[in-house]
């Protein structure tokens, strides 16, 4: 019984406190606050809603495990949705089959992982920090953007794509599936792989981590390579949900990814954090978002809440680091 | 047990601590300790990690309250306890082993910030600043261009900036915490003569150090302490440095050379004429199955940078490398990882180790390759593989999953060996293997070292304490400025001989 608990206590792990409390004050304020809140349209606006901002967090949670950021995030997903784009409109537009729509995924995560792979060669190699590099590839991929759609949208795909971005399969939206696949894929690969384990390595001290025989710059590499790809999808899951790709799409959500890794209890420094709590500390923000809207708050407020909300975690886990401090001493 | 000194006595002393005790949540630090320190004299405070000599100087400066009961008599005035800002007062000064300097500051500012700043307006005075700062630097008879960043001072010049500024402070007792622990031998003797015109001029000087040569050297008297508790103090006249171990361990260590003939057995490294231009010149040297060869020099001799090409993490300019009789050419350590060479870094801090993580993850790094199944790491495989080594090592630990920094030197060391034992090596690179381990966990790691070698594995020993590598190997190489300029058996050398010729 005790090794069940152990166990369970390993899997959700100290970061989870944070994300796990604010998920129960969230649920637990706004159910008293406005009856709708427990019910099945929250959740379906909840669940359709997560997945972009959710594979943008993703994409973002490698490079800083790795002690990096990677601000390209989003111009990446909607480059790779323009590829897409332009393979089915290169195949008929709306006439567009199944065929040019698999073909175009594919380039088109491999146009965000080639994003990946030449930031990736240029920090590793150059040692250049990880910001400047991501923002000039960020800067490098708005305009590129911007100069092939001149600054329009992108539209006209064949009907099949919709269910992708709004359709269900057994109640269950299809982009929520998407996502949570992509969430286990990444769980998997931090808690599981040689590049999950040196990622965390290299995050806490990349010289130590080279002196111990770790090809750390390959794994910088592939880790920023990971982290265009899935920008791809989430380039893949707007263009569906959207209708249409625009250079411009998500740029909102650039720093909301970084504010989500943190409230999930990422260590901003690199080296440690896990993707379950991220995924929480996800669910939050979009429960609180969804239930500011449900209370009738401006849609605005929701932000600035997010804002409040990150702060209010991190003075809680300095009161909390300290409790636990004395608590222990008092102990022994 | 307690055993008064009487060298010099009759001397009212300028510190005097009585029934001093320390408690951390329930952990005794300090017990009933008293400590006594003259003016001018130079007065080893020794004792293994954890044995409450840097609680004790916490108390001193007033960091710590010590309990109630307590007397703290400082040049005529008796104290419950200290505040920082009286000892600062009364002049009392630490320089920490961190020395808790600006880098990006100048000399004259690390100096003198705290002298210079007015009542109002608050501005800074350079030019006063400046001129302390040159005064106090030409008390301790050195000269440094004042207005250049500490940055651009190497480490011992530092340490005498600390200095420095503690004089400015008009410091009557200077409290040094392992001051020497990286300096060379030549710097270390420059910092002892200064210790010394500090004791001369008056002010009382309390060393921390964990090189007892040293202590022996410099201090007139000697306190020691063991787990909290005051073992006693000694005259340093008298004393020799296997007296003091073991009185601060409260075990007998004697040291016998361990060396063996090790003729018979075949050749594991055999390196012909290597040479990195400005690091080393024409190094050959060869080690066999189960023989340890010591390496010893001063630093910056090349020693790291001959391991590091021996380990692929350089590359030589020209000579060959071969192992096991193969010539071997490696574009990373990588490669020399997987041909079973294992390379311990002198910087257990920043290389050696990955101190925020786990002492599991730190075992297994290097060898990942082990705990697959079904080509994903298995926890199962990790866990049995960190306990076999961990049991084997004898490591003492809380749980695998603690960040291995929350151990001390010693059992760190002891992960770090076991993480390059794990890549099944067949030459055990050890660079500086006690640096920062306590004096009785030292010997538990040789004894590590020579059950390895009788395993069959080839060692190479560097270190810059030259008994270390007397005692622990098999032969001694000499190495000064990228040369190796002597071979000795510490069988038929004495290491006086040996001591002599890396000192000279």
């Amino acid at each position: 019984m005790s090794a069940i608990v152990e166990r369970l206590k390993a899997l959700i792990g100290p970061e989870m406190a944070g994300p796990g409390l604010a998920f129960l004050a969230v649920v637990l304020v706004f159910g008293i606050a406005s009856p709708q809140f427990l019910s099945a349209a929250t959740f379906g606006s909840v669940a359709f809603q997560l997945p972009e901002l959710g594979l943008l967090t993703l994409a973002m949670l490698l490079p800083i495990l790795t002690g990096g950021l990677n601000l390209a995030i989003t111009f990446t997903a909607n480059i790779a949705g323009l590829t897409l784009a332009w393979v089915l409109q290169a195949n008929g537009g709306v006439e567009a089959g199944p065929g040019a729509f698999a073909l175009g995924s594919v380039l088109a995560i491999l146009v965000g992982a080639t994003s990946g792979v030449i930031m990736g060669l240029v920090i590793a190699f150059t040692r250049a920090h990880p910001i400047l590099v991501s923002l000039s590839m960020m800067i490098f991929l708005r305009g590129l953007g911007e100069f092939l759609t001149r600054g329009g949208d992108v539209s006209g795909f064949p009907a099949y794509l919709g269910p992708l971005g709004h359709g269900s399969f057994l109640g269950v939206p299809i982009p929520l599936i998407v996502f949570i696949a992509c969430v286990l894929a990444w769980h998997v690969l931090l808690t599981r792989s040689k590049l999950g384990f040196n990622t965390y390595m290299i995050g806490s001290n990349l010289e130590a981590t080279r002196y111990s025989g770790i090809n750390t710059r390959k794994v910088i590499v592939l880790v920023y390579a990971l982290s265009g790809a899935m920008c791809a999808i989430a380039g893949i899951i707007m263009l569906a949900r959207f209708n249409s790709v625009r250079i411009g799409h998500g740029e909102s959500y650039l720093l909301i990814t970084v504010l989500a890794c943190f409230l999930g209890g990422v260590n901003p420094f690199g080296g440690f954090g896990r993707v379950i709590p991220v995924f929480v500390a996800l669910v939050v923000l979009q429960l609180l978002s969804s239930g500011l809207n449900l209370v009738g708050a401006n849609q605005h407020l929701a932000t600035a809440v997010w804002g409040l909300l990150l702060a209010g975690v991190m003075v809680l886990r300095f009161v909390a680091t300290k409790f636990k401090i004395s608590f222990v001493r008092k102990e022994t | 047990m307690h055993q008064l000194a009487t060298a010099g006595g009759g001397e009212k002393p300028l510190l005097s601590l009585r029934d001093i005790n320390m408690t951390f949540g329930g952990v005794k630090a300090l017990k009933n300790v008293s400590f006594d320190v003259r003016p001018g004299e130079v007065h080893c405070l020794a004792g293994e990690n954890g044995c409450g000599k840097s609680t004790l100087i916490k108390i001193i400066t007033g960091v710590y309250r010590p309990a109630d009961g307590a007397s703290i008599e400082f040049d005529g005035e008796t104290y419950s306890h200290m505040s920082p800002v009286t000892a600062q007062d009364r002049g009392i000064q630490v320089i920490w082993q961190d020395l808790a300097l600006f880098p990006e500051m100048s000399v004259a500012e690390n100096i003198a910030f705290q002298t210079v700043i007015g009542r109002w307006p608050k501005l800074v005075d350079y030019g006063r600043m400046r001129q302390i700062a040159t005064d106090a630097l030409a008390r301790l008879g050195v000269t440094l261009d004042v207005d250049l960043p500490l940055k651009e001072y190497a480490i011992a010049q530092r340490q005498i900036v600390a200095i420095a500024r503690a004089l400015v402070g008009e410091a009557r007792l200077v409290f040094m915490d392992e001051p020497t622990a990286s300096l060379t031998q030549s710097e270390t003797d420059h910092l002892l003569d200064i210790v010394r015109g500090l004791s001369a001029s008056g002010v009382a000087v309390v060393f921390v150090s964990h090189r007892l040569a040293e202590v022996l050297e410099i201090s007139s008297r000697i306190t020691v302490l063991r787990d909290g508790a005051l073992v006693g103090v000694y005259p340093a006249t008298g004393m020799t440095q296997s007296r003091i171990t073991e009185l601060m361990t409260g075990k007998t260590f004697d040291q016998q050379v361990r060396a063996k003939p090790r003729d018979g057995q075949p050749v594991v490294l055999d390196v012909e004429g290597l040479s990195r231009p400005g690091q080393f010149e024409d190094v050959s040297l060869t080690v066999r199955r189960g023989e340890t060869l010591g390496i010893t020099g001063l630093l910056g001799a090349g020693r790291t940078e001959l391991a590091l090409t021996l380990f692929g993490m350089l590359k030589p300019a020209s000579g060959t490398i071969a192992l096991e009789g193969r010539p071997v050419r490696f574009s990373s350590n990588r490669d020399a990882i997987a041909a079973g060479v294992a390379y311990l870094s002198e910087d257990r801090l920043s290389l050696g180790l990955i101190q925020p993580q786990a002492i599991a993850d730190n075992l297994v790094i290097s060898s990942l390759d082990k705990i697959l199944a079904g080509g994903l790491l298995s926890e199962e495989r990790k866990r049995s593989l960190v306990s076999r080594w961990i049991a084997d090592l004898g490591v003492k630990i809380g749980l695998q999953q603690d960040a291995i920094s929350t151990l001390s030197g010693g059992n760190q060391q002891r992960v770090a060996i076991a993480k390059w034992l794990a890549t099944d090596p067949k030459l055990l690179i050890l660079d500086a293997p006690t640096v920062g381990v306590d004096v009785g966990a030292r010997a538990g790691i040789f004894d590590i070292v020579a059950r390895l070698a009788e395993s069959g594995l080839a060692i190479i020993l560097i270190s810059d304490e030259v008994p270390e590598v007397y005692f622990n190997a098999d032969r001694v190489l000499h190495m000064a400025q990228g040369r190796i300029v002597g071979s000795y058996d510490p069988r038929t050398s004495s290491l006086a001989d040996i001591e002599g010729a890396v000192y000279a």
